[in-house]
């Protein structure tokens, strides 16, 4: 329970009253943070490293696989860095927290791995040139962002995937600028949705060879919740069509929520939509760790007559890590078919 | 029918308050005694599973084999490689000026059940600790610190430790980028390389040091444990014989109940649940007083575990459910054992069998035989373990068989002494005399066999303890020879002390150290200079004909006896030391109150193989009459802690106080075997004379007076407790044998030659004897106040 606490706090991905300081509109907050402003604009390769300034950033990666053996799969890896304080230091007085998640998803199975490490002495970190993202042995790495090796393991699953990007980076929101609730909380937000994927899932019963598509989602900032929100629902859905799309629901505390998102066209050419636009409605719930999930969704986005249902491919895809969620593997039937992914947070 | 039949049977209390007293009395005080050492010992395991926890885990640890620090480099390698390993550093400091042991640990990589790993990563008390230099200490131990600004209380951590974050602990050691040792998490990923190939310098150890501690501290608790049994076994005594009078005394109702019609079970059953209450009031009574005990005596045993172990155990007692539940159920077991006898026979009652009231008194002669027998077979298993036992428990078994083969042996030599004294009277008074008590041995003997044994463990562990003080204070003589001892706090200011001291001492002598493993086991070297404060004090045991010429070459080592006797090595025995080095064996000498195995050898060898090793410690010769000036000199130059010069007197102050602690325990256990002993007897004797009326009715009826056969009472306990005490005394000689030459060797790996004092017996004599008159006062006063209308009915009354 105190892990779990503390990670919260770290963390503020929930974070609420404990950091409701709110945007002092300078570009920095009490604490000395940076936050994100519109119309920065994003710069590359260095934007792919860390920004030691903001208290939290991701390195987020989702795949849909199917195996050999005719099996769908799923597989998360991230890195999230949390910062004490706004710089780095070196040695062990580094404030800069890294935390990693890894799982691997199967029809009936779902395993998790979880890592935490300090920065400063060299255990995690991220550089831009070459790029690479690692905790201990997990890393995320290649010579640059668009031709990786990813790779994890816990201590009954493991995975080896070379990734390549078919097509161009995608900045969510207004250029990268995502913003997070009608309050005005933002972060800095892009993606590499066209990662092709090769590679080996390692099952207690034995290695599996498999091939898809893998997501990789950048966000960083201070600050990313209002005080009333209690958690999102994520999804991250590609579609038969080659066509895209990222949305994600805000639950606040008064019942609403705050919904956002982007159409990504195949060749890569994003299309931002604003609050309200997109719907999630929760349609079966399951029981996962005492909890009740909402596992089954309907979606729909009326500007691209998107009007389809969205299912777990195992309704047991919760992340028992010191800060639980649930992340899984969704497929996609109705007016869009496909394959994707769904995160829940506040649930626990 | 049950409640008629429960309340018939509970009046029988309402009459004899003092029976049920003395019952509830008699459990709890068994209880307390046995559930108050279980306190003290779950006390302590948990302070060492604590420390455990908090230095290097329950787990697995990785070590540098030559015991160098290990490079942070190397930890971030395996990390990488995908070994779960969290890095420790250890060492000591000064926190405001006081001496503290520092831990620092990493509680991001922390294992699972790190307590301070937790904290630190707890919202309300990890602020600060991995980016701020908080540090965390146990309640007890941060009171100690309260100079200090930036401590923080945190309850369950292990006493006397100072916990730190693994970057501030390395600043505060002055060693950046070192470890000593690296955790091994329990859990680890599926695939990683052999740790040769990433680490080949680190090896792999299961269990931490304080797995160590806590085998060496074992048979300091088994020591504790067996005199938790011993009072416990005397205090069933006490219970046995007051629910058998209880039994015997109601027989006439149990009869009439029967005839009443209420079947045997459920007279049973009732008499169960009666017996039930009893247990669940005495356990509760029981478990309280072994708490007070417990706390009473933890300080000592806190104080001994960490003066001849370095084993910090906190002063205060915790409450724990499940010593408690044990407690209880140890009382209500107790109450089991103690009536199953006298419900057995209960339950076979015919239904209207004449009430035979003696039949319990007179145990047949069979009983007594089977005694004997029993007997002589304890006492053969006790001779086979004195010859062929090893280890500390072989040792307690053997000292157990020893004892209750003596008691069940005591019954028989009693009747044998008082059969001849019968035999050599001549008078008809002194005949009767010596038959009635021949008779009432059975009855008593159960009482005088808890005598027998509380004397003799008095008596044994006396002797041992004033054998160990005195051997212990001439080596102390011996072994501190050097008027003052010094410690400096690094490599820089030893140098300069040196430098000073130069022309102000006689001699300067280093004192280097370090650990090494030999055959197996961790141990300890020390570097000693050639100089006569060596060659004419130090307590040598055994030693080769020019032992100090063949140190001085750095060929031939010293080994103190602990080694010596684990080993089985003796003078001119080769010893390997490592791989490629063998040394000779010049002389073994006295080492008591180290629980490890050590060798000595020369300082010049010493520096040649541990080249990095610095003498920060060292021993000073200077004329007696300067020791004080030069203190004061040392203390006014340099910045030297509280602790860090010291004098040869308060060194020995210190060890003699830790000496003392050690057996204060011993001594109040001892003391409270010998209450409940005498508390046993007195329970026998109102029961026997409760029962005696019938017997003594007739030779008062013959013309001897009340105060007569009161005194006489009186007499015959005063002889049968003379007697028992006569047969303590050999046996706890033999006892003391056993504890000097099998347990303490077995334990601690030293051997010592045992002294007789015989004032203690005397002492002990008056004692026992006092005992006795007290306990046997009352019953024999009452028998003089008996009304002889009294002693008339028994021959009115048929009963």
């Amino acid at each position: 329970m105190n892990v779990k606490h503390f990670l919260i706090a770290v963390l503020c991905v929930l974070a609420g009253p404990l950091f409701a300081q709110g945007f002092a509109g300078l570009g920095t907050d009490a604490d000395g943070f940076s936050t994100p402003t519109r119309g920065t604009e994003l710069t590359f390769p260095e934007d792919h490293g860390a920004h030691p300034d903001y208290r939290i950033e991701w390195w987020y990666v989702t795949a849909n696989l199917k195996g050999e053996d005719g099996k769908d799969y799923g597989v998360q890896w991230t890195l999230f860095r949390s910062a004490l304080e706004p710089q780095t230091k070196d040695g062990w007085q580094d404030p800069q927290i890294w935390m990693g998640h890894a799982a691997l998803t199967t029809p009936t199975r779902h395993f998790v791995a979880e890592r935490f490490a300090r920065g400063g002495v060299g255990q995690a970190g991220v550089t831009a040139t070459p790029f690479a993202a690692w905790i201990d042995e997990w890393q995320l790495a290649g010579p640059e962002i668009g031709s990786v090796n990813m790779s994890a393991q816990g201590t009954d699953f493991a995975y080896e995937l070379s990734m390549t990007a078919d097509g161009p980076l995608v900045f969510q929101g207004d250029e990268g600028y995502s913003v997070k609730s009608a309050s005005g909380q933002a972060s800095y937000y892009y993606s590499q949705p066209f990662y092709r994927v090769e590679g080996t899932l390692f099952l207690p019963e034995g290695p599996v060879k498999v091939t898809g598509s893998a997501w990789l989602d950048r966000e960083w900032s201070s600050q990313p919740l209002s005080d009333n929100q209690t958690g999102w629902d994520w999804f991250s859905l590609s579609f038969e069509t080659g066509e895209k799309m990222m949305g994600f629901r805000l639950r606040q505390t008064d019942g609403a929520y705050y919904t956002s998102g982007t159409w990504i066209a195949p060749d890569g050419t994003p299309s931002p939509f604003g609050d309200g636009v997109f719907k999630a409605v929760p349609q079966g719930t399951a029981r996962v760790k005492d909890k009740d999930v909402p596992v089954e969704w309907r979606l729909t986005l009326p500007d691209r007559e998107l009007d389809v249902a969205v299912k777990a491919l195992n309704p047991n895809a919760w992340m028992d890590t010191a800060f639980p969620y649930w992340e899984g593997p969704v497929m996609i039937s109705g007016s869009h078919k496909g394959r994707g992914y769904l995160e829940m947070t506040g649930y626990d | 029918m049950i409640r008629p039949t429960l309340q018939a049977l509970m009046s029988h209390w309402r009459a004899q308050p003092l029976q049920c007293l003395t019952l509830i009395l008699g459990l709890a005080l068994a209880t307390a005694l046995f559930s108050g050492v279980q306190a003290i010992n779950s006390e302590a395991r948990s302070a060492y599973a604590q420390a455990a926890d908090a230095v290097s885990g329950p787990g697995a640890v990785l070590e540098r084999a030559d015991g160098a620090p290990i490079e942070q480099a190397q930890f971030i390698s395996l990390r990488r490689a995908g070994w779960m390993v969290s890095p420790v550093i250890e060492g000591r400091t000064r926190i405001s000026g006081t001496q503290i042991r520092l831990i620092g640990i990493d509680p991001l990589t922390a294992p699972q059940g790190s307590r301070a790993g937790q904290a630190a990563l707890s919202q309300e008390d990890g602020t600060g600790f991995l980016s701020g230099g908080t540090l965390f200490a146990a309640p007890n131990t941060a009171a100690g610190l309260p100079d200090a600004q930036n401590i923080r209380a945190i309850e369950g951590l292990a006493p006397g430790l100072v916990f730190a974050d693994i970057g501030v602990a390395q600043e505060m050691l002055k060693r950046p980028g070192e470890f000593d040792r690296l955790l091994l998490a329990d859990e680890q990923p599926l695939n990683r390389p052999q740790l040769a190939e990433i680490a080949p310098e680190l090896q792999l150890r299961t269990g931490g040091t304080e797995g160590d501690l806590a085998r060496l501290t074992d048979s300091f608790h088994l020591n504790l444990t067996a005199f938790g049994l011993l009072s416990f076994a005397v205090g069933l005594f006490i219970v046995h014989a007051t629910i058998g009078l209880a039994f015997e005394q109601r027989r006439a109702m149990f009869r009439t109940l029967r005839a009443l019609g209420v079947p045997a079970r459920l007279l049973v059953t009732v008499l169960l649940a009666e017996l039930g209450i009893f247990a669940v009031t005495a356990g509760l009574i029981g478990t309280g007083l072994g708490y007070l005990i417990a706390a009473a005596l933890l300080p000592d045993v806190a104080a001994t575990l960490t003066g001849l172990y370095g084993a910090n155990v906190d002063g205060s007692l915790t409450f724990r459910a499940n010593w408690w539940l044990t407690g209880m159920a140890i009382a209500i077991l107790g109450t089991a054992v103690a009536s199953t006898n006298s419900l057995q026979k209960l339950a076979r009652l015919p239904v209207l069998a004449p009430a035979k009231p003696r039949a319990w008194v007179m145990a047949s002669d069979k009983t007594a035989l089977l005694q004997a027998g029993l007997a002589l077979a304890l006492l053969a298993l006790a001779a086979l373990g004195v010859i062929f036992g090893r280890g500390v428990v072989a040792g307690f078994a053997t000292l157990g068989a020893l004892m209750i083969g003596a008691a069940f042996a005591l019954p028989m030599i009693l009747r044998l002494c008082v059969g001849l004294a019968a035999r050599v009277a001549k008078n008809v008074k002194p005949q009767w005399f010596w038959a009635d008590t021949r008779q009432q041995i059975p009855g008593l003997s159960l009482a005088l066999m808890a005598l027998l044994l509380a004397l003799a463990t008095n008596i044994g562990v006396g002797t041992m303890v004033s054998s160990f003080r005195l051997t212990f204070t001439g080596w102390l003589d011996q072994r501190l020879a050097s008027e003052l001892y010094l410690r400096a706090s690094d490599a820089e200011q030893a140098a300069e002390l040196q430098t000073w001291l130069a022309p102000r001492t006689d001699a300067i002598l280093p004192l280097i150290n370090t650990e090494i493993e030999i055959l197996g086991r961790p141990a300890e070297v020390f570097g000693i200079a050639d100089h006569p404060t060596y060659r004419d004090n130090w307590p040598l045991l055994e030693r080769l004909p020019d032992v100090w010429d063949r140190v001085a070459t750095g060929q031939a080592i010293l080994i103190n006896e602990q080694l010596s006797i684990r080993e089985g090595l003796r003078t001119g025995d080769t010893l390997t030391l490592g791989p490629d080095w063998q040394a000779e064996i010049a002389g073994v000498y006295s080492d008591y109150g180290n629980p490890r195995i050590q060798i000595l050898l020369n300082t010049d060898a010493m520096d040649a193989r541990f080249p990095d090793l610095t003498a920060l410690q060292f021993a000073l010769r200077v004329p007696p009459d300067q020791t004080q000036p030069l203190m004061d000199a040392l203390n006014e130059k340099f910045d030297l802690g509280p602790d860090a010069v010291i004098d040869q007197a308060s060194i020995k102050a210190f060890s003699l106080e830790v000496f003392e602690r050690t057996f204060t325990v011993s001594a109040a256990l001892n003391i409270l075997t010998l209450s409940v002993a005498g508390f046993a007897i007195l329970t026998s004797l109102l029961t026997l004379s409760a029962m005696r009326l019938p017997q003594l009715a007739p030779v008062w009826a013959l013309g001897m007076t009340h105060a007569t056969l009161a005194r006489l009472e009186l007499l015959r306990a005063v002889l049968l407790a003379a007697m028992t005490l006569i047969a303590a005394v050999p046996l706890g000689l033999a006892l003391a044998w056993v504890l000097l030459n099998v347990i303490n060797v077995e334990a601690f790996g030293w051997r010592l030659p045992m002294y007789l004092f015989p004032t203690a017996w005397l002492i002990l004599a008056v004692a026992a004897l006092g005992a006795a008159v007290l306990a046997s006062l009352w019953p024999a006063w009452r028998l003089y106040r008996t009304p002889p209308a009294h002693l008339l009915k028994v021959f009115v009354n048929e009963r």
